[in-house]
């Protein structure tokens, strides 16, 4: 065992392939970006194909290949399912996977590592029964889950190298110039997808809406992509997009997001030309409603939001109250349309978005980041990918990239949610380290990070009940009790890469 | 000085997650309710609750009232768990004669003697929904000691006088202001109705500007969305604050020189006026205002 800054134990044959978590910039050093094999297409060739049985011929996949796919259409999704299926039939065995995120709806992958088709993953969450079953121990080899910026590091850096990449293209000329904004299912943004069409040797663009050469607007140029297929449907549109996002009416929710907006009102980021990124669910959107009547109120214009793009944002882009949106996925119909629309309303990839290795990410120039979490500890450390279970139900995302970068990180979260504390002794799992956090958010009040003394100064005079972690952890015992320890087994079921690349934790199977 | 009781919020018995988070929306009294919110079969769940709540959870920062059951419906047993968790209020509902209040005050002192409470610890305050009761509103006001406050329930009310509830208000004119009236004449608060559109703020808002200027303490509340509706048009305006600042200090100067008669910018100062710049300044501080 391998003992990290965080005093987290890293099985030493993990801590040796991958090093181990020394801080936040520790590893952040020069180095020689990845290359990818092409195949040119002379001026008669067709990238045209009748199947995805088809691709995977043409592509030559065999065992032991590395494939990837994106998560844009979230719940929604198909075409990994519709991929996996079509390689388990043709008796390819001993694949690695890289999606950008794994769903519910993804659950036959568990057969398809049952069936050693897939035999290795990696990705920025697990939801639901994949989660569990992993969690279980059905796989020899760890997942490894990586942020959505260390995804984007891992694969410009080679750590990850794609063989294929099968993209989900909501519209796609016969040539593969693909975007998210037109077609049957539109997911906006393909902000993930365009990392692993720039760096996979092959991409097979899949889409159920071929449009006339030349497809713009170009998301994914044809450049980068060696196959088109057309089939009946790549998703469920209600899967991919819902409505617009809709405000929380949950009274808990909103005290919550009313607290986490004065906060942020009441910063010396909140003047004109601010930038700010919020999350997608019921308090972090709701920090938006609040946070937009004192933008109103005070005059105060944001120069950018970052996301994570929903409905709020955008109206509040519409309404002169933000100049751009920067936008790397959209978690609702209405940003997928704005995004086609609207051209301060501008579409980005993960290494632009969250890369630690890039040449400057923009959350390197936000100012405020509402995340959440499933639990903090009282090192202010977070988890967003265990529950309180010990199993893997969570996802990265850009918890920890956002919040080492941006000017102030802010967590929201109950203090308790049913009879789970979330405010916690040690969390059980850490994806994010304590030092990039700088102020919880919770129903109770706020607990600022002793190590942001300026940020303790600049809210002395704040109208919202502060206390330390340590007490908001009392009041959250108070209610639950002390929480039983997880009784663990040997096995490391999972790998938290840092987004560095770095061991930050491990999980092991319950 | 009276307690301040804008919103008094209207909490079922029987939902533990509501019963712990009652406290963190800024109501000045929480409302378990034992009564309607609470189907028959739930009613032993939520008297147990309740009283486990009373003893987990801080509930200091708010005045803790309960809505028991008609004695005839259990309420002798929600009143001993009541008493013995240690409730602010007891809250009688369709309160129609001084009597009821009578008899719920004999139940509470039994109940304080059987365990050693000081007789009188526990506040009643009761509920008038219909003709007989708002009738017999003056006698019901001053029927105890114990008496706090009494309610308009307008829901029961509007029903037996043959009508429903308007924008306008103009069929509880009469209920509101007799209430009011009993009420200020016991020295006691007046509690307005529920507004029950949850959804609609500018109705809340109207109804609660009118209740204000009818003079009435505050409203029930039946969600948390609705407290910083009603606790912001109770809020003083600033100029307001100032005034009754400048009032408190020429009292202080008077005191400070032995003088009997107090002007203030060269008006007289007398004693309702004094009373007056005292609530304006708890509401001011209630509202997180800046007082001296």
């Amino acid at each position: 065992m391998v003992e990290n800054k965080l005093k987290r134990d890293i099985p030493a044959v993990y801590a040796d392939k991958y090093g181990v978590y020394d801080g936040e910039f520790a590893q952040v050093a020069p180095y020689q970006a990845a290359t990818k094999r092409v195949k040119p297409i002379k001026p008669n060739d067709t990238k045209l194909l009748a199947s995805i049985h088809d691709a995977i011929v043409k592509t030559g996949l065999k065992d032991g290949m590395t494939i990837s796919f994106h998560h844009h259409f979230r719940e929604g999704d198909f075409v990994m399912n519709m991929v996996l299926a079509e390689i388990a039939k043709m008796g390819i065995k001993d694949l690695s996977i890289a999606p950008s995120s794994i769903a519910n709806v993804h659950e036959p992958l568990i057969d398809h590592i049952k069936n050693g088709v897939v035999t290795n993953i990696t990705s920025s969450g697990l939801r639901d029964k994949v989660g569990a079953a992993i969690s279980s121990g059905i796989m020899k080899n760890p997942v490894v889950i990586r942020s959505h910026g260390g995804r984007a590091r891992a694969i410009a850096s080679g750590d990850i190298h794609i063989d294929v990449a099968f993209l989900g293209a909501p519209s796609a000329d016969e040539y593969g110039n693909i975007n998210g904004t037109k077609g049957k299912a539109t997911c906006g943004s393909l902000g993930y997808a365009m990392v692993d069409a720039k760096y996979a040797d092959q991409v097979v663009a899949i889409t159920d809406t071929l449009v006339p050469y030349p497809n713009t607007p170009i998301s994914i140029p044809q450049t980068d992509v060696d196959y088109v297929v057309q089939v009946d449907a790549i998703g469920d549109p209600d899967g991919i997009a819902k409505g617009a996002t809709r405000f929380t009416k949950n009274p808990k929710e909103l005290l919550i997001a009313e607290y986490a907006a004065k906060v942020i009102t009441a910063s010396d980021y909140f003047k004109p030309g601010f930038s700010f990124q919020t999350g997608s669910g019921g308090a972090a959107l709701a920090v938006s409603r609040f946070l937009r009547q004192t933008m109103v109120d005070q005059d105060v214009k944001a120069s950018f939001a970052l996301g994570g793009i929903t409905n709020a944002m955008v109206e509040m882009q519409q309404a002169g109250l933000v100049d751009k949106l920067i936008d790397v996925q959209d978690f609702d119909h209405p940003s997928a349309v704005s995004l086609a629309e609207n051209a301060d309303h501008y579409e980005i990839d993960a290494n632009m978005y969250a890369s630690p290795l890039s040449k400057g990410a923009v959350i390197n120039k936000l100012d405020v980041a509402i995340l959440s979490a499933l639990e903090v500890d009282t090192d202010f450390n977070v988890n967003v990918i265990t529950g309180s279970d010990g199993v893997l139900r969570g996802a990265s995302g850009g918890h920890s990239d956002t919040s080492a970068a941006c000017k102030m990180s802010m967590v929201i979260a109950p203090v308790v949610r049913g009879r789970i504390p979330t405010i916690v002794d040690s969390v059980t799992t850490v994806v994010t380290p304590g030092s990039s956090v700088d102020v919880v958010v919770t129903e109770l009040g706020i607990a600022i990070n002793p190590a942001r003394p300026d940020l303790i100064a600049m809210f002395k005079d704040l109208k919202v009940p502060q206390l330390t972690i340590d007490a908001l952890k009392d009041k959250a015992y108070a209610i639950t009790g002390v929480p039983e320890k997880i009784e663990y087994g040997d096995q490391t079921v999972a790998l938290i890469e840092y987004r560095d690349g770095s061991l930050i934790d491990v999980v092991k199977n319950v | 000085m009276e307690r301040l009781r804008r919103t008094m919020m209207f909490v079922p018995g029987a939902n533990p997650a509501m019963l712990r988070d009652a406290v963190l929306y800024g109501a000045d009294s929480v409302m378990f309710d034992l009564e309607d919110a609470v189907s028959l079969k739930e009613k032993d769940t939520a008297r147990v609750l309740v009283y486990s709540a009373l003893k987990t959870f801080d509930y200091s920062s708010v005045e803790t009232v309960v809505r028991v059951n008609a004695l005839d419906a259990g309420g002798d047993q929600d009143i001993e768990a009541m008493v013995l968790g240690g409730i602010n209020v007891i809250r009688l509902p369709k309160t129609e004669t001084a009597q009821d209040i009578v008899d719920v005050d004999a139940v509470i002192t039994k109940v304080e003697k059987k365990y050693g409470i000081p007789v009188g610890t526990t506040n009643m305050m009761a509920a008038i929904e219909s003709a007989e009761g708002v009738l017999n509103a003056r006698d019901i006001a001053k029927a105890s000691p114990r008496m706090i406050g009494i309610a308009l329930g307008a829901e029961d009310y509007v029903t037996s006088q043959k009508t429903r509830r308007y924008p306008d208000g103009a069929e509880l004119s009469f209920a509101r202001n007799y209430i009011l009236h009993s009420a200020r004449a016991a020295g006691i608060a007046a509690i307005d109705t529920v507004y029950s559109d949850v959804d609609n703020e500018e109705g809340l808002r109207h109804e609660t500007e009118l209740i204000k200027q009818l003079g009435f303490d505050g409203k029930s509340v039946i969600n948390p969305r609705q407290i910083p509706v009603i606790n912001g048009i109770y809020a003083p305006t600033a100029k307001e604050v100032q005034k009754a600042q400048e009032v408190m200090a020429g009292i202080r100067e008077a005191e400070a020189k032995g003088s009997g008669v107090i002007a203030v910018n060269g008006q007289m100062v007398d004693k309702p006026i004094v009373e007056r710049a005292e609530r304006v300044l708890a509401l001011a501080k209630a509202t997180n205002m800046e007082v001296d």
